[in-house]
């Protein structure tokens, strides 16, 4: 077991070198400067050079991408040249947010994906899997942000309810950020709710078709009882490994909705750093994602070892 | 099923708890809207106007303050004197006036912000104003003496802008995230990349006329998102909005009022002068020529904007209608293009920054040339990459569209590496003899020659004068309409 850890955690450190280093090659052939960016179109030629040399732009590139690999090593990853605050801060801020959002929207695509999609396989082909088999049909089809716009006109300005969009974050207590995320999360999820059932449905529909299914049903256990004791954990392979994908998605994934009620969440920080050339903000989000999907990947792997013991004889 | 369930999921939250009060019910604050967050808070060091928007006469102050018809008061100076050939001017300062930090303002400070904007490390916008001061004097605590190598009539304006606000000597290092100025403001929190709250300082010199103790400045990008935070009461007022397109629900709505103003932008299509046939003034004329400007305007800003004939405003100082030096005239066109001998179809790049007016305004200006036999290739960029290639560096475009949002910026088509690469000794001669000329009403006749020389030796594709639309809650009083610069001016704010 700990080998197997230990070449894992080497493989994942390899990864991640290899990752840093297509990161910042790609980052720097980017056109623009983020020193002319910053001072926009009608500044002083002569200040915008003042700030590339304030700002280590005027430096080469191996150097660069030593003194950023060196910074990561000891927990510096340099100030924002936009904000010229420390981008660690700035990433730490936009998680707050991000994660938390995340898993809200995990957990809703979770109970309503499962729920779908038990309840249309246990009814396979009767009314209610038609029903809500087209439903997540509609749902995959439904643009996120679109949704989003009509829960907001719905709640924030027919009902002025929840508020349109903005984070309240978590100093007042829990309860006014999470009703800050919950149009928010509930528009994530229905898409992503839509998929799962759909994995989830046809899931549990093969595994009823096994073998020891008929076996179980022949000694005499109930349907119900089958269902839940040995189809479902069956069953939870493939729907694991789609929701590790998902949730990964989730972390970066969300500008459009982030966009629509206007959280500062982590995919708005990449996307507005893109855009105003705060590359040492890029590159250092994008590493925390290449990390982030190793890490769930990992996880998802000790939980597919959880349900089904013999994936981990398999790997010893 | 699945959004029913949500719907049902969403009302039970909502019933487990009240809403507090968001934007309305207290009445010494206000949520404002923006839509770009600001890339730090000192704007004597960087140029985004965000920066401008937030801080400027609230956090900072300026020697002069620029009012919403673009005259300029005393703010920090008393009073000025300029001398006879405007190269030197004094100006007598406020007296009693402290930082937020405690520290005197005094012709020490000032002296202190106009060299540091011309330092050899400074970063400031208007670097080049600040370096072209021969000397900067302070004779004593309440006098400052700008001593200028040129005329400057425009110099009052200018040191009004946020790239002169007059920092403290001891925390200018850490303004961008620890503001110290000389206005009523603070810096309360700031939220990144979701709100800045600036909060009523007490010790301000004249603190009882500010009726706002705080306000609450919240980013909101998408305009979609900037329509339905209006609607849905989270903010109180949001300059600038992108709501061209929702405006009828807004002027039906007694809780809004819209205001729509005038700018100092000027909106043109850039055309490469470096390039063939493009430096043929008879195509370019063509190309003007081919430009049905009230379409522009419908199609690329909704009808917000005032068609311009050259690079000046209406409303400044000396403006001339020069629209119809250059009508829309498609036969004429074709014509000035055969006699410049240039074979059609002619095809040109069109290189499009981000904003709308360009996107859309790019579309359009492609379907009007193509008409006259100039096909227009899009090609749409970043800000950052038309920044670094059409704009500096190479100049690798023939066509693009851009608005050029500085006052007074004739000076630019005087600059011989500027993108448009429009080159005349007349024209620089001219410009060199308004500068010169001390009294406003000379000075007025000449900008209408130069105005009228631009157009005619057609330097662009002049389309129009932007509007700005302000959306503002019906009791909230002293939001400006005009927009002279990017600026919120808190002080003015209050509740009815």
């Amino acid at each position: 077991m700990s080998v197997f850890f230990l070449r894992r955690i080497l493989t994942l450190v390899a990864t991640l070198v290899a990752a840093s280093l297509i990161i910042f090659l790609v980052l720097d052939a980017l056109p623009g400067n983020a020193a002319q960016m910053l001072m926009g179109a009608d500044a002083s030629p002569d200040a915008v050079r003042a700030l590339t040399v304030k700002l280590g732009l005027d430096q080469p590139l191996a150097v660069r991408y030593l003194l950023w690999l060196k910074g990561m090593a000891v927990g510096d990853l340099g100030n924002s040249y936009v904000y010229g605050t420390p981008v660690a801060g700035l990433i730490a801020e936009r998680l707050v947010l991000t994660i938390p959002l995340a898993i809200m929207s995990m957990l809703i695509t979770v109970v309503l994906a499962l729920a779908a999609g038990i309840y249309t396989a246990a009814n396979h082909n009767k009314l209610g899997d038609v029903g809500v088999m087209s439903l997540t049909q509609v749902g995959i089809a439904l643009p996120n942000f679109w949704f989003a716009i009509l829960l907001i006109l719905l709640f924030s300005v027919k009902l002025q309810l929840l508020s349109a969009g903005g984070f309240a974050g978590w100093d007042d207590g829990i309860w006014p950020g999470i009703r800050s995320l919950l149009l928010p999360s509930i528009s994530l999820a229905v898409v992503q709710a839509a998929i799962l059932a759909r994995v989830t449905r046809s899931a549990v529909l093969e595994v009823l078709r096994e073998d020891f299914v008929r076996t179980a049903r022949a000694k005499g256990l109930g349907k119900r009882e089958v269902l839940w004791r040995h189809v479902l954990r069956n069953a939870m392979i493939p729907v694991m490994t789609v929701m590790g994908l998902q949730f990964a998605n989730l972390l970066a994934g969300t500008i459009v909705i982030e966009n629509v009620f206007y959280l500062p969440g982590l995919g708005r920080l990449i996307f507005q750093s893109i855009a105003n050339r705060d590359l040492i903000v890029v590159r250092n989000c994008v590493m925390l994602l290449a990390a982030m999907v190793v890490i769930v990947n990992f996880v998802v792997d000790v939980l597919y070892a959880f349900i089904d013991p013999r994936i981990k004889v398999a790997n010893l | 099923m699945l959004r029913k369930l949500c719907v049902i999921a969403a009302a039970a939250a909502l019933v487990a708890a009240p809403l507090p009060s968001l934007a309305q019910g207290k009445k010494d604050s206000v949520v404002m809207g923006m839509t770009l967050e600001p890339p730090g808070l000192d704007p004597t060091n960087a140029a985004a106007a965000a920066i401008a928007e937030v801080t400027l006469y609230n956090v900072y102050e300026t020697l002069t303050k620029i009012n919403e018809d673009g005259s300029v008061s005393p703010l920090l100076a008393e009073s000025w004197r300029a001398s006879a050939d405007l190269k030197t001017y004094t100006f007598k300062l406020r007296k009693g006036v402290k930082f937020h930090n405690g520290e005197p303002f005094d012709s020490a400070a000032v002296k202190f912000s106009f060299d540091r904007a011309a330092a050899p490390t400074s970063t400031n916008k208007d670097k080049s104003l600040y370096q072209a001061f021969a000397s900067v004097t302070a004779p004593d605590p309440e006098t400052v003496v700008v001593a200028l190598k040129y005329s400057e009539p425009n110099l009052p304006f200018l040191l009004g802008q946020a790239s002169g606000s007059i920092v403290e000597p001891k925390s200018a290092p850490t303004d961008a995230t620890q503001p110290v100025g000389t206005g009523p403001y603070t810096l309360g929190s700031w939220a990144k990349g979701s709100s800045i709250t600036l909060v009523k300082w007490p010790d301000y010199r004249n603190a009882a006329a500010i009726k706002l103790a705080k306000v609450t400045i919240r980013f909101i990008g998408d305009p979609a998102a900037q329509v339905a935070a209006l609607l849905s009461g989270d903010v109180d007022a949001f300059p600038r909005v992108g709501a061209a397109r929702s405006l009828a629900q807004f002027k039906a709505d007694p809780r809004f009022s819209v205001l729509i103003g005038g700018s100092k932008a000027k909106t043109i299509v850039g055309i490469n002068e470096r390039k063939k046939p493009l430096d043929d003034v008879r195509v370019r004329r063509a190309i003007l020529a081919a430009i049905d400007r009230k379409a522009m305007i419908d199609g690329a800003v909704d009808g917000f904007g005032t068609p311009i004939g050259s690079f000046y405003t209406p409303g400044s100082v000396g403006y001339v209608d020069t629209t119809g030096i250059n009508p829309y005239d498609p036969e004429l066109a074709k014509k000035l293009l055969a006699e410049a001998g240039v074979k059609t179809p002619l095809e040109l790049s069109l290189r499009l920054p981000p904003p709308a007016y360009a996107r859309q305004g790019g579309e359009i200006l492609a379907a009007q040339l193509a008409k006259v036999g100039i096909i227009a290739k899009i090609e749409n960029v970043e800000w950052a990459q038309w920044l670094s290639q059409v704009f500096t560096g190479p100049h690798n475009y023939d066509l693009t569209i851009v608005s050029h949002v500085e006052p007074f910026d004739l000076v630019k088509l005087t600059e011989p590496d500027y993108y448009l690469g429009y080159k005349s000794e007349a024209f620089n001669a001219l410009y060199q003899q308004i500068m010169a000329t001390p009294d406003e009403a000379g000075r007025a006749k000449l900008l209408g020659d130069a105005q009228r020389m631009l157009a005619t030796d057609a330097v662009a594709g002049f389309l129009f004068q932007p509007q700005w639309i302000t959306i503002a809650s019906k009791k909230l009083k002293g939001v400006w309409k005009e927009v002279p610069q990017f600026e919120n001016d808190f002080s003015a704010w209050s509740w009815e």
